[in-house]
């Protein structure tokens, strides 16, 4: 053994095997809660995210509703305004010259898709029935590759959309309160008076009730027509970049290059982003707290084997070992218990996860979205170090103050 | 003697303890150790003779007075100093507590020398099985200590103290528990340590025999040196 200290430290656990396990056991329990319940709080983070996703772009773009200015502004600089009635300006809520501004967004590199949507609300109907909706007039191709549509489709085909006119595709809600079915026709009529018959090219299922009891999609020129409006109108452009952490910063960006609202995903969702924030740090206080008081078991057993072990450290101090080789023999046999329970404790949230990942929870999460990460597994490791070098650390100070003379007078 | 090279000289250690009361165990001590002298150390129990010797080891820092060691002042340097000054040129053995009981005779007698980090280790385990031969503990060597007798464990724990060749060795009744044969066979090992290898031996002792036979003898009486033995 070329080490000597990590000799000494090696036969201490070695000889005391129990009370070297009950540590290590303690440290593979907290380890593993830890890196189950991190697991566990990104899996449902990420779930909510991807449910984001799946009907919200990371940026959007829209024209505000502009605020009157002041009737007349006042001279005297201590009342502000003389005459003050703030309304609602009902201007149009078009994007002027939508396809040169949606080029523009394309060309900033951060940016990895865009898309422009004609947004309208809708009305469907059948017999004496009516059901109230909204619609969007999009380019389904496009919108797909943003939006993943293709991927909750269950009948039709999303490319037959832009084939056809007067076609639409409705979600799974709308389809069976009317009872329709592919190929019938649905006459929808918008908040402008248009009505039209449209015929069913596909129909959706997202597992987002909102989304599929009352959004349907057509062709952007058929939403314009809804909208009473011409082809230059677009109400909204969609825009998603390459990392949606970063899409606060981006969207700041863009409102900078032009005078419309640019609103992103952490804003439209601050409540439900809150909320999951709220339970991320729940899950990592109490599962923290868990590997805390884990680690007072190497505290505790470290100390009782510093008090068994005086008089070795007092011969030791004798023989001409610093107060320094007794802290570094002492935390050695903490992180070494540490290590042979952070070693357990990740085998032991792995199984725990692996037994998760197949339990059923139901529609629409269907199996508990939870994961193998890589910098969960890092982070519970680093964590289990620090926890056990700081368990080790406090006895073994005080192992290294012991005064030798004291201890053979005894 | 005189002629010869100091290897350690007390000044003046004076030292007190408060607890029950206040209470002086050492008074104006000064003597000085000659390289390669064989010095014991009497008195009657409670004498004060423990008291001296760990201050002279350099574990206890709380006196007043001077030790100089090997012509290098030590009274008031940093504990990791003085545990450098111990590992290298100090060996001690005690008078009760001896040895790491986990570990093989073998591992305690190379303790010291794995921290001194001069040989290596193969080099450090020949010399520890050489010192243990000396003191007729080969058999022994690589039982763990707890499972020898008392004598052997004190002789285990003389054959650590020379590992080093420390310069000084001092013992605290190193053959308190030994047999006559043994005590003779140590007696031997510490004169010829003395005279062949010029270390100095500091020697605590209630064998008037073994005490008389050394090269000079201090006696100790309530604190005080009353026989410097020149
Ligand atoms: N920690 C302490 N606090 C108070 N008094 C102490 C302490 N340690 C020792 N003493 C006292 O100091 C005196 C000297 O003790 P010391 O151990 O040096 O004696 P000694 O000469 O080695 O005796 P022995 O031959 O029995 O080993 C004794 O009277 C003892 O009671
Ligand atoms: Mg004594």
């Amino acid at each position: 053994m070329k080490n000597t200290n990590l000799d000494i430290a090696l036969t201490h656990l070695i000889t005391r095997k129990k009370q070297t396990m009950v540590a290590a056991l303690g440290v593979l329990i907290g380890v593993g809660i830890y890196l189950f319940m991190n697991s566990l709080g990104n899996g449902f983070s990420s779930f909510t995210r991807s449910e984001i996703f799946k009907v919200s772009p990371q940026i959007s773009i829209f024209k505000d509703d502009d605020i009157s200015s002041p009737l007349l502004n006042s001279d005297n600089p201590k009342t502000k305004y003389i005459i003050t009635n703030p309304q609602i300006i009902s201007h149009s809520n078009t994007l002027l010259n939508p396809l040169k501004l949606l080029d523009n967004i394309k060309k900033e590199p951060y940016i990895t898709n865009a898309i422009i949507q004609v947004d309208f609300n809708a009305f469907y109907n059948k017999g004496s029935s009516q059901i109230k909706g909204f619609g969007c007039g999009v380019d389904m191709i496009a919108f797909s590759d943003m939006f993943n549509t293709q991927k909750y489709m269950v009948a039709g085909e999303l490319s037959n959309l832009p084939k056809s006119l007067n076609g639409i595709i409705i979600g799974s809600g709308i389809a069976n309160k009317l009872s329709l079915s592919l190929g019938e026709n649905l006459v929808v009529s918008s908040s402008y008076g248009i009505t039209k018959t449209l015929k069913i090219v596909g129909i959706f299922t997202t597992g987002n009730k909102n989304t599929d009891d009352n959004k349907c999609y057509v062709n952007i020129a058929t939403a314009q027509q809804f909208s009473k409006q011409n082809e230059t109108y677009v109400s909204t452009i969609y825009a998603n970049t390459n990392n949606p952490d970063k899409s606060i910063f981006y969207a700041k960006k863009l409102e900078e290059l032009m005078p419309y609202k640019v609103e992103d995903w952490t804003i439209t969702y601050s409540d439900i982003l809150a909320g999951d924030r709220a339970r991320f740090i729940m899950m990592r206080a109490i599962s923290f707290s868990i590997l805390f008081v884990a680690s007072f078991g190497i505290y505790n057993i470290l100390s009782s084997t510093i008090m068994q072990k005086i008089n070795d450290i007092a011969i030791l101090k004798a023989i001409g070992f610093t107060g320094n080789d007794v802290v570094k023999i002492f935390v050695m046999e903490g992180l070494l218990m540490g290590f042979i329970g952070i070693c357990g404790g990740i085998l032991f949230g792995s199984i725990l996860i692996y037994i998760m990942q197949h339990v059923y929870v139901g529609e629409p999460v269907g199996y508990f979205p939870v994961y193998f990460e890589l910098a969960t597994f890092v982070q519970s490791i680093i964590l289990g170090f620090i926890v056990t070098l700081c368990a080790g650390y406090f006895p073994a100070k005080k192992a290294a103050d012991v005064d030798p003379v004291s201890i053979f007078r005894k | 003697m005189e002629s010869k090279k100091i290897i350690l000289e007390a000044q003046n250690i004076e030292k007190y303890f408060y607890d029950p009361v206040k209470f002086q165990v050492l008074k104006k001590i000064s003597f000085k150790a000659y390289q390669g002298e064989f010095l014991t150390l009497i008195g009657k129990s409670g004498s004060g003779k423990s008291t001296l010797l760990y201050c002279l080891s350099t574990m206890d820092t709380d006196y007043s007075g001077k030790i100089i060691i090997d012509g290098k002042t030590i009274t008031g340097l940093k504990s990791n100093a003085l545990a450098n000054l111990r590992n290298s040129s100090i060996g001690f053995v005690f008078q009760f507590h001896y040895l790491l009981p986990e570990f093989s005779c073998l591992k305690n007698v190379m303790l010291p020398a794995l921290k001194l980090k001069k040989y290596s280790y193969k080099e450090v385990e020949q010399k520890a099985y050489d010192s243990l031969k000396l003191l007729d503990l080969k058999d022994q060597a690589l039982k763990p200590a707890s499972k020898l007798s008392g004598g052997q464990q004190q002789r285990v724990s003389i054959a650590r103290a020379l590992i080093n060749q420390p310069k000084i060795i001092m013992c605290d009744e190193p053959t308190g528990n030994l047999d006559s044969k043994n005590t003779n066979i140590v007696f031997d090992i510490f004169k010829q340590l003395a005279h062949d290898n010029n270390q100095t031996i500091i020697a605590v002792t209630h064998d008037n025999d073994f005490a008389q036979k050394s090269d000079r003898t201090i006696e100790l009486a309530d604190g005080e040196i009353i026989s410097q033995g020149i």
